[in-house]
């Protein structure tokens, strides 16, 4: 793939294998924010001069791009965050607070994220909800059959990653919605990990929430995205209120508040991240995200049969598709590998990366994960898997 | 010391630390300390008698830089009287930070003196010690 030239973080003399946490930049992206700040800087949806025009038409163009891209019925669906973590609150706070009751029970599984986890532990812990668990397969996947068994007449709503950080495995979504909403249960979808990297499409898929994070897709920090069906956000509260989300309020405490996707975004928005969110976006559409989904499916058999061939490489997620691999150096603590590799400029991540209760599906408590974009290679795998094919990992990384 | 012999030691103290184990003691101070950032997590409990540390014990999940600093300060400190400990504790936050110390009383633990190169590895070898700060502020 010939993206190489496009990042400047890869003139660095470093290997990135950490994708699953953020993602290097393109140029198209980063001068997309300095325009902003060099040639157009206004605030949004003022329009009474010809640049706070422009930033409308940037900002909103934005919001169609993205409706677009997930295929959402119109841009009324799409709010923008601060990322996913922002979103998933705002879904659970905003929407299903008011909406699930003592004994519902809510379905995740151990392998999620903890943004994913959390906000649900505090709404059970404050409706007395119950979370319950689908068990995972041998491959730490989950399949039709356990979602099934783990539905009762209690289940309210099913939340899970599309895929998820550390496993990478591709969840069956649209089997998953199809089952859940026959019983009249919601489907809240965290896409952190599979929009940047496959065709998400939320009407195939029918989700009812999906959530993601730009800087994860080659934009910007802090800009993320909350889609919902529109029936649904109508109902979602906001969580914040103030400024650009009013239609009128008086001294007599009369307010009234704006149609969507305006009433969900109170306050300045993060305009250069929006148009950051943009440009990433137009970069993706360019390569492709079947292109990309296929370069990073390659990379992961040729790094998993490689590293197989490694007798002291213990690779947990041989079977999953997308383009992440958790593993460990035999006898080594994950950190140490993890620090080891960094002596040689690549970049891994080690420890339990937010999902604290795999590990007892797994066994162990930390991995490394390397995880991969558009622009990683097999020349870049071959010289990890060159730096592993050594006795005496822990002592070098000392 | 050469770094063969650094490194030696080092690994002599992950794979065959001291003191690993907790024990069910009610007469010991036990503290919990991890590093937020990574993965270190460490318990540990320390008796003390008349001013005087007459044992630690410590288990827990954590890179070999972080456990053999464990069983090394475990090792420098028995016996050691309070103020003693804290003129230890000094020199060695002063050694890993690489300012100026007294390398007469750091002992074993100068196999650690040039992990200042390696940033992150600093709070791994500092870890131990803030555990052990919090057990003498709790004392």
């Amino acid at each position: 793939m010939n993206v190489r030239n496009d990042f400047p973080m890869l003139k660095q003399n470093i290997i990135y294998f950490d994708n699953g946490a953020t993602t290097f930049k393109p140029y198209s992206v980063i001068n997309a924010i300095v325009d902003y700040y060099s040639n157009y800087t206004a605030n949004a949806h003022r329009g009474d001069y010809d640049n706070s025009l422009k930033v409308d038409e940037k900002y909103e163009g934005t919001r169609e791009n993205v409706c677009q891209f997930i295929n959402a019925s119109n841009t009324k669906e799409i709010i923008f965050t601060s990322g996913a973590t922002d979103s998933l609150n705002m879904i659970v706070n905003g929407f299903f607070k008011y909406n699930l009751k003592s004994g519902d029970e809510i379905l995740i599984t151990r392998s999620e994220h903890a943004s994913l986890v959390l906000p649900w532990f505090e709404l059970a812990e404050q409706l007395g909800c119950i979370i319950k668990y689908i068990d995972l397969n041998e491959d730490l996947k989950v399949t039709m059959d356990n979602v099934k068994a783990s539905v009762t007449n209690k289940t309210k709503v099913i939340a899970l990653a599309h895929t998820t950080n550390v496993v990478g495995d591709i969840r069956p979504i649209k089997a998953i919605t199809q089952y859940a909403h026959q019983q009249g249960i919601y489907v809240v979808v965290d896409g952190a990990q599979s929009v940047p990297h496959i065709k998400v499409d939320v009407q195939d898929l029918d989700v009812d929430f999906l959530t993601f994070s730009g800087h994860k897709m080659l934009g910007p920090t802090g800009i993320g995205v909350l889609y919902g069906k529109e029936f649904l956000l109508k109902k979602l509260k906001p969580h914040n209120v103030g400024g650009g989300m009013n239609v009128d309020f008086t001294s007599l405490k009369e307010f009234s508040y704006r149609e969507l996707p305006h009433r969900l975004e109170a306050g300045t928005p993060n305009i250069a991240g929006v148009i950051g969110l943009g440009a990433a976006i137009d970069y993706i559409n360019k390569v492709g995200i079947d292109n990309i989904t296929k370069h990073e499916q390659m990379l992961k058999q040729y790094a998993v049969q490689k590293l197989n061939s490694l007798p002291n490489i213990e690779v947990y997620n041989p079977n999953t598709k997308a383009g992440i691999i958790a593993f460990n150096v035999k006898g080594v603590f994950s950190q140490d590998t993890a620090v080891y590799l960094n002596k040689y400029n690549v970049c891994v991540r080690a420890g339990n990366h937010c999902a604290k209760m795999l590990s007892e599906d797994i066994n162990v408590s930390s991995t490394c994960r390397i995880s991969f974009y558009l622009y990683n290679t097999t020349e870049e795998i071959d010289y990890l898997v060159s730096l592993l094919d050594n006795k005496d990992i822990l002592r070098e990384s000392l | 010391m050469n770094d063969d012999l650094k490194r030696n030691i080092i690994l002599d103290h992950y794979y065959n630390p001291l003191h690993k184990g907790l024990v069910n003691d009610d007469s010991y101070i036990k503290v919990n300390v991890n590093n937020e950032s990574c993965i270190d997590n460490i318990d540990l409990m320390v008796k003390i008698e008349d001013n005087v540390i007459s044992d630690i014990r410590f288990d827990g999940e954590a890179c070999a830089i972080s456990t053999s600093a464990t069983s090394i300060m475990i090792k420098m400190l028995l016996g050691k009287t309070i103020e003693e400990t804290l003129q230890i504790l000094k020199e060695y936050e002063k050694m890993i930070n690489e300012e100026i110390y007294n390398a007469d009383i750091i002992d074993e633990a100068i196999v650690y003196n040039d992990i200042y190169k390696q940033p992150n590895r600093k709070k791994c070898a500092l870890l131990p010690w803030r555990g052990l700060k919090k057990v003498l502020k709790e004392k």
